[in-house]
């Protein structure tokens, strides 16, 4: 009973270490491949159109809601206080800071990544990857490398629309709908914001694409090695990918804000 | 004694607790079209992507030109398998690129062709395997036959030394079947490539093989010409060959 029990535990061990690895070298190889020439061009506007512009309506109606939700919340939060003229601040801040990067992650993942994995995941099944060995293309740099860069350009622009969408929503909740003096609201957002909180929303913007697109593009494409066969299998990939994706998203999130601040 | 082009000596291969390859010997010959056959499941698919690289053996060696694989360098293992091509079962066509896209393919991301040789030969393939007015359509808007066709195509238009054929009539009617015999045979005669084909088209594939070997049981149970198949004694071929149980 205890031997198989340490069995199973170092199995379990070992297969844990292997995916690991499995899941470095698949970054490392497209990591490097964005250096090697010749640059995809086409493939890389493909995805980018793909992954950004496409995603610009849900990244609206997200921002929009949001800041409008933030700009009610924080309002009779603030109201409690006297405070209610720092509402751009809060609002502004929290975008910056923390809802931006994170939701805009989280939504692309949603939209985009889990794409991103049943389509190479049907790639996987359907041998197109084996395919492309056959013709001695590399398919991570196929695959995996345009939408690294693409995501990487990606991320940060929706990222400043979704702030500037959620700043603009908050104003309507706040001021519009509320009665916010409209000067005080705008003052606050610009005198509070400073470039440090810009950047370090753009920072967690960049590591989430970088996770995103890796763990998304790395489960389709190991689709066969996690979750056996068939249209079952492109599934199960798609699933844990997401699921994945937004808890590393949430994990590095408090990584990183913990060195910022 | 003429080296074979492709040699298979004593190859195993295990997948998990199941043995598929028990000790393999098989030769292919230049410029000939050997066929391999066997019931469903004995490894006739493994045992091709072995020759592209797709698989590699637990033990025993593959040989090019009598060189075992594991003692090449890696340029000359580059370069042999960049004269190689592999026709899949279900025709691996990138369903989301359009039929002159798939064709193109290996050329384009290859190779230093310029577009308008690109196309030349995209288009030279295409005309001569029927499948003009189809280059902008999508695999899905196409029939099975003309689907194996595009296959066929993409994996000639390299202009490979040695094309691997895994089932390439599954799933077509007699008719069909028959032109992708002969366009196998009309092409490898033209331009001179070595063909292995897995099939179970039993007896109209040896009109076009010069070699058949049998695989059953994770062994090469039989090597010879199509004559020798029909005079052959093995009760496992003669029952195969029949469609009954040994």
């Amino acid at each position: 009973m205890f031997i198989k029990s340490v069995e199973k535990t170092g199995e379990t061990t070992i297969r844990l270490l292997e995916s690991c690895g499995r899941l470095l070298i698949f970054f490392a190889t497209g990591g490097i491949n964005v250096f090697i020439l010749p640059v995809q061009f086409s493939k890389i506007i493909d995805h980018t159109w793909f992954i950004g512009v496409k995603s610009f309506f849900v990244i609206v109606l997200t921002g929009i809601f949001t800041g409008m939700v933030l700009g009610l919340q924080g309002y009779y939060s603030l109201v409690k206080f006297g405070s209610e003229a720092g509402l751009g601040a809060a609002v502004a801040l929290t975008l910056v800071r923390e809802l931006g990067p994170v939701l805009t992650a989280i939504m692309v993942t949603a939209r985009a990544g889990s794409a991103m994995a049943a389509e190479i995941g049907v790639m996987r099944i359907s041998e197109q990857i084996d395919a492309l060995k056959t013709m001695h293309i590399n398919p991570i740099r196929f695959l995996f490398t345009p939408r690294l860069i693409a995501s990487v350009i990606s991320f940060p622009l929706l990222t400043s629309l979704f702030n500037v969408i959620g700043i603009l929503g908050g104003y309507l909740s706040g001021s519009i709908l509320i009665g916010i003096n409209q000067y005080d609201y705008m003052d606050t957002v610009i005198k509070n914001v400073d470039m440090a909180d810009i950047n370090g929303g753009f920072l967690k913007s960049l590591v989430f694409s970088l996770i995103v697109t890796t763990l998304c593009c790395y489960r389709g494409y190991y689709t066969h090695l996690f979750s056996g066969f068939g249209a079952r299998s492109v599934s199960l990939s798609t699933t844990n990918a997401v699921v994945q994706s937004c808890i590393f998203i949430l994990i590095s999130d408090y990584i990183i804000t913990y060195f910022l601040v | 004694m003429v080296v074979p082009f492709i040699q298979f000596v004593d190859v195993k291969k295990r997948f998990k607790t199941q043995e598929v390859l028990k000790g393999v010997h098989l030769s292919i010959h230049r410029g000939e079209i050997t066929t391999i056959i066997g019931k469903s499941g004995t490894g006739k698919s493994v045992l091709l992507k072995h020759i592209i690289g797709l698989m590699h053996p637990d033990s025993g060696h593959i040989l090019i030109n009598g060189e075992p694989v594991h003692l090449l360098s890696r340029e000359k293992i580059k370069a042999f398998q960049k004269k190689l091509s592999y026709m899949f079962q279900d025709n691996a066509l990138f369903d989301s690129m359009t039929i002159y896209e798939n064709i193109a393919l290996p050329l384009a991301e290859n190779r230093d062709y310029p577009r308008n040789r690109i196309r030349e030969k995209v288009m030279n393939q295409i005309t001569e395997l029927g499948l003009l007015g189809s280059e902008e359509k999508f695999p899905a808007q196409l029939s099975g036959g003309m689907r194996k066709r595009a296959a066929l195509a993409r994996a000639l238009v390299i202009d490979p030394e040695v094309v691997l054929f895994d089932e390439p009539t599954t799933g077509l009617d007699p008719i069909r079947k028959k032109n992708v015999h002969t366009m196998i045979k009309e092409h490898q005669k033209k331009f001179e490539f070595t063909a292995v084909i897995v099939s179970h088209d039993i007896p109209d594939i040896f009109n076009i093989s010069q070699r058949i070997a049998m695989l059953d049981e994770g062994l090469i149970q039989f090597e010879g010409s199509k004559q020798e198949v029909l005079d052959s004694h093995s009760t496992i071929v003669n029952a195969f060959i029949r469609g009954e149980e040994a």
